[in-house]
């Protein structure tokens, strides 16, 4: 069984974004950077599947510059056999038609069974890659799953709505499938599978070579909200802040009456 | 310019996010026609045409066949934009839509700006100001960014759509939350925990917060994925929806899935480490320290009283 997994690096969302010179994107110095929350539920799910079916090649993908390569060695610790790198110091400025386009020019002839994305990135959040990815391939697509199985060739599913509410859904393979928040529990990975996963292939291919498509949407302004909640903002020593938020309870709400 | 809104119906229910795709087109200033995959025995409140598929005949989950039926539509009508909500109907179809037409896709837009799309980024701290290149474009809008004053009012002309069977995916029905545990929404004082609180053992400072108080604790999604808390204590759109007279979150930076639950608080205080954190829009005080330091000192503070 042949398996992918699309990963993207992004960075961690408690950092201090500042919009970069161009103004179309933020400034990409002094940000730490992670693998998307959505997509370490991908690969752990990928890998697990890979340890069920035990024939299974797994490969973990990631469109993005030299550094995204460290977050896809996590993915390669965590249990991915080897890693497709489509090199692309411009891929923050792509739209999402533009990557999954550069996803199935890398997949198309490669015969996957079951692909595996996040339902959506932490920076961009636009949920589109994954199913704009299947609809190229022309392959069924299901979407935000919370539990997943696979038997037979068959993938039976649960996709989360709203209000705690899932539907149960089902299709057979090839397929691919984007994985929500809590879908299983990401694995860390040990130190020997870290140390592995530095033998593992880790092949970079320039974006330049697959072909790419031009992106159908076009940013106009990057820019923080404007602050509209002017709510009070304390900050100083523990012992204080409580004083002054027991004051403010007091006065303000009817919690210690 | 004429738009077509994709409505949504579950369970053989009309969903409230309805309203917001007309009021976006209001907004708009725009022409609009309406789709949905529904019954005829409950129409929304729209003035206008209404293409209407049966949902018995059609499945009300059917992706590729909804697809279908939405581009004969556009076929017809023509339409520069195409409408659905920010929801697990609409992200799942609107790309779907977007490709077979080769249209741009806008996500989760939360505002229009001369005549432009906002949506966030990096969990609401930017917002991006973007334009399709394409003379059709599919647009998702955030729940709750185009909610009306008013419940629209009217009746559609209805146009019956025949829908042919056949799906590559099958749908097994629904399966309800899960029944049990603490019922939130009637709580007046909720202390709620987030990612912040770092490991299970700290769930204990927000419970004697919660206490002290007299209220019940809640938490964010990643608590309750992580199982430190029972799923019935997660607020936010795929949790509770809470409307206390306080609610103090601790260590949530306010993703728009859980404010979607919280909002209408009637007074939110938030504890973060980081002053720009989300919550802060919608907190009438935020106290900017670690949750492990001020948390204990205010609930000794309390019982003292
Ligand atoms: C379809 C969908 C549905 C969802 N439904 C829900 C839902 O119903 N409810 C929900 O909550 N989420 C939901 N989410 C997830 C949501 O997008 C966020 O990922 C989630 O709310 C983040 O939880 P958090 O704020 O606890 O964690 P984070 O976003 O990781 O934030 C942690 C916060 O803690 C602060 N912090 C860290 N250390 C400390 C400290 N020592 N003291 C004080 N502060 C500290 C940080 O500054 C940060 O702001 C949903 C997502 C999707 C896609
Ligand atoms: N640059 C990228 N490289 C590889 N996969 C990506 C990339 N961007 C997005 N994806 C995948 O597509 C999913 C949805 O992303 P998005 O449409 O940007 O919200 C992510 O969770 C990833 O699995």
């Amino acid at each position: 069984m042949k398996i992918l997994v699309c990963i993207k690096q992004v960075p961690d969302m408690e950092s201090k974004f500042k919009v970069n010179a161009a103004g179309n994107w933020y400034e990409e110095t002094d940000l730490a950077w992670r693998m998307n929350e959505y997509d370490e539920y991908a690969v752990e799910q990928a890998v697990q599947l890979k340890q069920q079916v035990g024939d299974a090649d797994l490969t973990v993908l990631c469109v993005g510059s030299d550094r995204v390569k460290e977050t896809m060695k996590k993915a390669l610790a965590m249990g991915c056999d080897r890693g497709a790198h489509i090199a692309d110091d411009e891929s923050h400025l792509k739209d999402p038609y533009a990557i999954a386009s550069l996803i199935v020019s890398y997949a198309k002839d490669k015969g996957f069974d079951l692909i595996f994305t996040g339902m959506q990135s932490q920076d961009r959040g636009s949920g589109q890659v994954g199913v704009l990815v299947a609809e190229m391939l022309g392959i069924p697509s299901l979407t935000t799953l919370v539990e997943f199985s696979f038997a037979d060739g068959t993938i039976n599913a649960k996709r989360e709505l709203e209000g705690g509410i899932k539907a149960k859904v089902s299709c057979a393979t090839p397929a691919l499938v984007t994985c929500q928040l809590g879908l299983n529990t990401p694995r860390y990975p040990t130190l020997p599978n870290i140390m592995k996963a530095k033998k593992k292939e880790l092949i970079s291919t320039p974006a330049a070579e697959l072909n790419p498509e031009a992106s159908l949407l076009q940013v106009l302004q990057v820019a923080p909200p404007e602050k509209k909640g002017g709510g009070l903002v304390l900050e100083g020593d523990p012992a204080d802040l409580a004083d002054q938020l027991i004051q403010i309870l007091k006065e303000k709400t009817t919690a210690l009456a | 310019m004429k738009i077509l809104l994709v409505a949504e119906y579950r369970d053989g229910k009309l969903l409230g996010t309805n309203s917001e795709l007309i009021n976006f087109a209001t907004q708009l200033g725009s022409e609009s026609s309406m789709f949905l995959v529904g019954s005829d025995g409950s129409l929304p409140n729209y003035a206008g045409n209404l293409y209407l598929a049966d949902a018995g005949q059609a499945g009300e989950f059917n992706p590729s066949l909804h697809k279908q039926l939405i581009l004969d539509v556009i076929e017809k009508e023509q339409p520069q934009m195409v409408v659905l909500a920010h929801s697990s109907y609409g992200w799942d179809l609107a790309p779907r839509i977007a490709l077979a037409l080769k249209a741009a896709q806008i996500s989760e837009v939360v505002e229009i700006k001369d005549g432009n799309l906002v949506v966030p980024s990096c969990n609401a701290k930017l917002r991006r100001e973007v334009k399709a290149t394409t003379a059709l474009s599919v647009v998702t809008l955030q729940g709750g960014a185009f909610t009306p004053a008013e419940d629209p009012s009217g009746t559609p002309e209805v146009i019956k759509l025949e829908a042919a069977a056949g799906s590559d995916i099958q749908f097994g029905g629904y399966e309800e939350a899960e029944a049990g545990g603490v019922d939130l929404s009637k709580a007046e004082i909720i202390v709620s925990a987030g990612r912040g609180i770092g490991k299970p053992e700290n769930l204990e400072i927000i419970e004697n917060l919660a206490k002290a108080l007299k209220g019940e604790y809640g938490a964010s999604r990643p608590v309750v994925d992580a199982e430190w808390a029972d799923q019935s204590r997660q607020v936010g759109t795929t949790g509770q929806t809470v409307t206390p007279k306080l609610y103090v979150a601790c260590g949530i930076s306010g993703a728009i899935q859980h404010l979607a639950g919280m909002k209408k608080s009637e007074f939110v205080l938030a504890i973060n480490t980081d002053k720009d954190a989300p919550i802060g829009e919608v907190a009438d005080v935020l106290a900017v320290a670690d949750l492990k330091q001020l948390v204990p000192v205010l609930t000794e503070k309390l019982n003292a009283l």
